[in-house]
């Protein structure tokens, strides 16, 4: 179909400190119902939204979390992550709650470079 | 803001009937908002709420019709992930009504 | 003196100006700050030359809350609510740095 653009959801912020990480994961879960090819980026301080663990209970905010595993309920199955900023971080790939595909930050410009909407967090 | 009245105990709904506090929820509440959206409970329909509650409980979202449709197909067998069958269990819609009944929040992407 | 810093230190820099600063007293890091503490974090080098010299904190609930509760640098002391409360009364001044 030639009316499916590319659009690529570029997480750069830690989530509960703002509320940048929420707002954007409400956006890809509406956007997915609209059939679109969805991608979605962890880069810089990004990369925490998918540490596995977190307990919100003693900050009273909603854990948000577990909600990027149903992700692939809502078809949306591209999750890349910028292999630096995991490094820079002390993080690996098993420290994600999800599974992704990771990548280097050149290789992470290439993608941007294809992508027909980026809408950045 | 609204209240519900049940069993002599008042809960807190928003403007459209849907519960405040999550923590609220049980199956009297369950029934009486079932009757406030003309739905008569079956087993059936019982099935669906909790499948709801349980998703809602593994991914802390209520998920959107389509998903609901193709996760029940997937846990409860084929014939019952049709959006035939869970319309004709919630006419008012799946996503709307159920998780209205279920106690959850209105479906992210549902306007 | 109680320094409090909230902000990531590889997004703002808050907290490096805070240290280059700071000669002596108590940091205390909240929110989206405590990663400053965790290990491996591209910033754990200088947070230790400063723990040369300045006692440092980190608020346990939102350590909790970003799933980093087991890998707190050594040598930083994690409090509760009650705890950053004590640090305030115990200290005469306090800066919140934005």
């Amino acid at each position: 179909m030639s009316d499916v653009k590319k659009f690529m959801f570029v997480n750069r912020k830690a989530p509960y400190g703002t509320i940048y990480a929420l707002e954007s994961l409400e956006v890809v879960l509406i956007t997915a119902a609209f059939d679109q090819d969805v991608s979605l980026v962890f880069m810089d301080d990004g990369v925490y939204q998918l540490k596995k663990g977190q307990q919100t209970k003693g900050i009273e905010i909603k854990n948000f979390s577990p909600t990027y595993r149903a992700l692939e309920d809502y078809d949306v199955e591209k999750l890349y992550v910028e292999q630096e900023s995991l490094t820079s971080r002390g993080l690996t790939e098993d420290d994600l709650l999800v599974g992704v595909t990771v990548l280097s930050r050149a290789e992470m410009g290439a993608l941007m470079d294809q992508q027909d909407v980026v809408l950045s967090f | 803001m609204a209240n519900i009245e049940v069993d002599g105990k008042s809960y807190e709904t928003d403007e459209e009937g849907y519960l405040i506090n999550l923590t609220d929820w049980n199956t009297e509440v369950a029934k009486y908002i079932a009757t406030t959206e003309s739905v008569d409970m079956t087993e059936q329909h019982w099935e669906v709420i909790n499948f709801l509650r349980e998703y809602f409980e593994e991914y802390q979202i209520a998920p959107a019709v389509r998903v609901l449709t193709k996760a029940i197909g997937k846990k409860l067998g084929a014939e019952k992930g049709t959006s035939e069958y869970l319309y004709g269990l919630f006419p008012y819609g799946p996503g709307k009504q159920a998780c209205k009944i279920a106690g959850l929040p209105k479906p992210t992407g549902c306007v | 003196m109680l320094h409090i810093i909230n902000k990531s230190p590889s997004n703002n820099s808050a907290l490096e100006n805070c240290l280059s600063i700071a000669a002596s007293g108590e940091i205390l890091l909240i929110e989206d700050a405590v990663y400053a503490a965790t290990k491996g974090n591209a910033f754990e080098a200088k947070l230790r030359d400063a723990m040369g010299h300045l006692k440092v904190y980190v608020l346990q609930p939102d350590l909790d809350a970003r799933g980093m509760g087991d890998r707190l640098v050594e040598g930083v002391t994690a409090v509760d609510y009650g705890g950053f409360v004590d640090l305030t009364i115990s200290n005469n001044t306090c800066q919140s740095w934005l």
